[in-house]
């Protein structure tokens, strides 16, 4: 298990070759990449701001349970923060094993648990300004406010 | 007791009049989570969707309204997290 938060650039090739092993049949990776507009508006760069200590719990913690959660051999989760440019990998996950539906699925859970749960937040920048992006929604049992809802 | 309270992404600038991202509150003993972001939003006289979405970590841990602030603790207000690639709502 190789987890990372961190400012330098991410190499998915790299990190692909590095997780291969011989007992592995397939390798799925997800590289979720920097792209140059947001509902038409044209963006400069990305800031991503993070939590570092608990960002990096939660990555540990993620991995963790998708090795446990699904039957696969191996997992690498890389995320960076700080200034990121159009076309550079903002996230990259690896996962490694002997069948194709649990890397898939995985892989997936991956991606789509990390995007509710992990502290990272990124400001997009434009050519006419700057906004922080709209979150994903926190689960319910981890919005505070929803307690005194109910 | 005194807890430290650290702000991000949206709420650094809700709160960026002289607080920076961080500062350190006083409570009454037994003040929990709840109590705390009850006087910060009298603090504030910006009304904010953020307050009805945010979660809160205690010493780097997500935790609950009721849970109890003891001195010392860090306390982290988080709005809705948006690392990984772009959300779908700018697709």
């Amino acid at each position: 298990m190789r987890v990372e938060l961190r400012r330098d650039v991410i190499l998915p090739a790299q990190a692909l070759e590095e997780i291969k092993a011989a007992s592995d049949g397939a390798i799925c990776v997800f590289d979720g990449v920097v792209r140059n507009n947001t509902r038409g508006r044209q963006t400069l760069f990305l800031d991503y701001e993070a939590y570092e200590e608990m960002a990096l719990d939660q990555m540990r913690g993620l991995a963790a349970e998708a090795l446990t959660k699904f039957p696969i051999r191996d997992v690498t989760l890389l995320h960076r923060f700080g200034r990121l440019e159009v076309g550079q990998t903002s996230v990259l996950i690896v996962v490694a094993s002997a069948h194709r539906a649990a890397a898939f699925d995985a892989c997936r859970w991956l991606i789509d648990t990390l995007k509710k749960t992990v502290p990272i937040w990124k400001k997009e920048h434009f050519a006419d300004g700057a906004v922080w992006a709209a979150g994903e929604p926190f689960p319910d049992e981890l919005v505070a406010a929803k307690e005194t809802q109910r | 007791m005194r807890v430290n309270v650290l702000y991000f992404g949206t709420l650094k600038d809700l709160f960026a009049s002289g607080r920076g991202a961080g500062e350190v509150i006083d409570l009454p003993d037994g003040a929990t989570v709840g109590s705390l972001l009850s006087l910060l939003r009298a603090q504030t006289s910006k009304q904010s969707e953020v307050w009805r979405t945010l979660a809160v970590a205690v010493n780097q841990k997500y935790a609950a309204l009721s849970t109890v602030l003891c001195e010392g603790d860090e306390v982290a207000l988080l709005p809705p997290v948006s690392g990984g690639a772009q959300s779908r709502c700018g697709a």
